[in-house]
């Protein structure tokens, strides 16, 4: 236990200081959500979590923003396990041929208003693996994206931002 | 061709006339189909593993399939090659003899159409029921761009009844942030009787894409298999490619590759060593291998231009060189990250509640690792002495061995401590390939292969053995990619090591094994 403690101790905060935000790593889509609606997420955010069929890399991309260097539960962002608790659907991959029921049944299982962020190339446009028997590309293709936030994967600093950004809590810098 | 096994073979085939020289990397032999199954039985009992099995269309060769089995002992690898008759679309099943093969000829089945006549469960695997029947992705008549539509169907589960038996089915989508699958537990109370898994939700038909790309673009598209993996999937596919095409990176390459083989090994370890603890709720490791794991990355950014350092392996070679500082900067974060590591290793071992949860659980016996061919880090918690780096090495591996861990108790505990040593192996592996870098190309023009040629390879990857073999058309073209990631055979071991464990101990274990779901589905 002492051990424990000592090390938490030496640790100390680590937290560092996000980056601002760059125009080019987020494409936002569609109209915005009313005002109103705007300001309520702009205090917390709770979101669910799909991988539609990504390679997995921005599964560990995505973790990596909630360890104590990113703590995205800074920003008020937290996962949860419940579509139904959800203000936001986060996915990542292309998506698969497999998993497009599962994701859709996710999607209509959130209370309205539904903010989707589509994370990583492969959500974008289906990446490296296009469109195929398997891969049906983006994830706009099945159901309605927000916001896009590019990369491959995203960097966690990348992913908090986008996420704020689709938001609207944080302006881009032109 | 050794003596050995042209004595083994020797009752079957003439095995020196068999040897097909447009096959390299491995030792190939080409035998009739109806000793298939007889070849196999006789490896089998001389003690070699059945490493993959998988099937090509030879149809732009004027040819019929041809169905492959790749066998692997001590340092050796043998591929056995059948081809059938055009028109024909049965082969013997090899289910008889090895355990790995069930799986291997279910996707073969669903994939390419092909029946392995004898198979005792022949439901479609990765293709779900609402497939069509008929569509068989890896033949060269199927059109990859057509939407295939959805039919009826149904999958029949394997079903355990009687009294009090009740059934949990978990995902494809999960709680956490993690990738989709299937699993179907029955138990009674919380004991676990019966775990059937069920996987190709992340199906994205990677095989069939590498036929539609270039040799030089290919290797994006390995990388990105299984995105943990990235390094050990690129260093396989262009290992394979080197292969087929007779290209040697240069050495100072070859060094570079294993700095991020290890580099990737290391990343994953901690990731999971902390995320093991956290599934027995001691999140104060989770948090401080977070840390260590960071590090890692950010000095990946900074020397190698990319977090996972994806992209960085290329035919011939690699397209990022380390300088000077960039040593320094490594040999300073590895005598960083070994203090830290020591200090939270001795908290690991020091908390009893943590030893509670992970000592006995989730067993896999050595027995049923070898019956299964369990690699990498998973069969080296279950007796396995396998690691390709020490098996066959290639540079620097030979110049520098590794010292991987074996354990035999084959429970949670036995898969951490094997990831903890490896660790360490790791550092001690990276500080020696700085002090004994090679001076310098990065890299070299990799041909394309002659058309018809085919190359073999097998890299160590954290998780374990990976193989890819690359087929040229006659074009000159990729034909045919098979990838083979450890997953493909690791996940046979979970459903065997949870039987009477808990339920909610099978986070736990399934975090112990970390096997890949888009490695797996392709
Ligand atoms: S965007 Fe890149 S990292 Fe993310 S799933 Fe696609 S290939 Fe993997």
């Amino acid at each position: 236990m002492l051990r424990i403690l000592h090390q938490i101790f030496r640790t100390g905060i680590v937290t560092e200081k996000l980056p601002p935000a760059e125009e080019a790593k987020v494409t936002l889509k569609g109209a915005a959500l009313e005002e109103e609606v705007m300001r309520r997420f702009r205090r917390s955010i709770t979101i669910r979590f799909v991988d539609a069929g990504s390679c997995n890399a921005c599964e560990l991309e995505l973790q990596a923003v909630t360890n104590p260097v990113y703590d995205c539960e800074r920003f008020g962002m937290h996962f949860t396990a419940s579509p139904r608790f959800a203000d936001m659907l986060l996915v990542t991959g292309p998506v698969s041929r497999n998993m497009e029921i599962a994701l859709k049944r996710t999607h209509n299982a959130m209370p309205t208003p539904k903010l989707v962020v589509a994370m990583g190339d492969c959500a974008h446009d289906g990446g490296m693996f296009g469109r195929s028997y398997a891969s049906l590309g983006g994830v706009g293709n099945i159901i309605p994206v927000d916001a896009y936030i590019h990369g491959c994967p995203p960097t966690p600093s990348d992913i908090i931002n986008g996420i704020l950004m689709a938001i609207g809590r944080i302006e881009v810098k032109k | 061709m050794t003596d050995d096994l042209k004595k083994l073979l020797g009752n079957i085939i003439d095995a020196e006339k068999s040897i097909d020289n447009s096959q390299r990397g491995a030792l190939a032999l080409n035998i009739p189909a109806d000793l298939f199954a007889p070849a196999a039985k006789a490896l089998k009992g001389a003690g070699w593993r059945l490493a993959a099995e998988w099937a090509v269309d030879e149809s732009p060769f004027g040819r019929g399939y041809g169905v492959m089995a790749a066998y692997n002992k001590e340092s050796d690898y043998l591929i056995i090659k059948i081809a059938l008759p055009k028109g024909e679309a049965a082969f013997p099943t090899l289910t008889r003899k090895y355990t790995a093969a069930y799986r291997f000829e279910r996707q073969i089945n669903s994939l390419m159409g092909l029946v392995p006549a004898g198979h005792p469960d022949l439901r479609p695997w990765i293709k779900h029921e609402d497939w069509p029947q008929d569509a068989y992705p890896l033949r060269k008549t199927f059109d990859p761009e057509k939407d295939l539509g959805r039919v009826e169907g149904s999958y029949k589960w394997i079903r355990a009844e009687g009294e009090g038996i009740f059934e949990v089915p978990v995902g494809p989508v999960h709680a956490g942030v993690i990738e989709p699958g299937h699993f179907r537990f029955q138990s009674v109370g919380e004991d676990i009787i019966n775990l059937e898994t069920r996987f190709g939700y992340v199906h994205k038909g990677i095989e069939k894409r590498f036929e539609s790309l270039g040799w030089f673009e290919a290797p994006r598209l390995a990388g990105r298999v299984s995105g943990d993996t990235t390094v050990a999937h690129a260093v396989a596919f262009c290992r394979a490619l080197e292969a087929a095409s007779m290209c040697v990176a240069p050495k100072r390459a070859q060094w570079i590759r294993a700095i991020l083989l290890e580099r990737e090994r290391i990343a994953n370890h901690l990731g999971d060593i902390g995320a093991i603890c956290n599934d027995t709720a001691f999140t104060f490791m989770l948090y401080q291998m977070a840390i260590l794991r960071e590090k890692v990355l950010k000095n990946n950014f900074k020397i190698f231009g990319h977090r996972l350092t994806m992209d960085r392996v290329v035919p011939g070679g690699v397209n990022v060189d380390i300088t000077k500082e960039a040593v320094k900067t490594m040999e300073d974060e590895l005598q960083g990250l070994a203090n830290e590591f020591e200090r939270l290793i001795r908290i690991y071992e020091d908390n009893s509640s943590l030893e509670d949860r992970v000592y006995g659980t989730g067993v896999l016996t050595p027995e049923t690792a070898k019956e299964i061919g369990a690699v990498g880090f998973v069969g080296r918690s279950s007796g396995q002495r396998c690691d390709a780096r020490v098996q066959s090495p290639w540079p620097p591996y030979d110049e520098i061995p590794p010292n991987p861990p074996f354990l035999t108790s084959g429970d949670v505990h036995a898969r951490t401590w094997v990831r903890i040593e490896e660790v360490r192996d790791s550092i001690r592996l990276i500080r020696g390939m700085l002090d004994t870098l090679p001076e310098g190309f990065i890299r070299v023009d990799c041909p394309a292969p002659l058309p018809g040629t085919s190359g073999f390879s097998v890299v160590e990857g954290w998780r374990g053995e990976i193989i890819h073999w690359v087929q040229a058309g006659p074009d000159g073209g990729i034909n045919r990619v098979m990838v083979r990631d450890p997953s493909s055979v690791n996940w046979l071991s979970i459903e065997q090591a949870i039987k009477g464990n808990i339920v909610p101990d099978f986070p736990l274990c399934n975090k112990s094994f970390n096997q890949s779901y888009s490695g797996h589905d392709l």
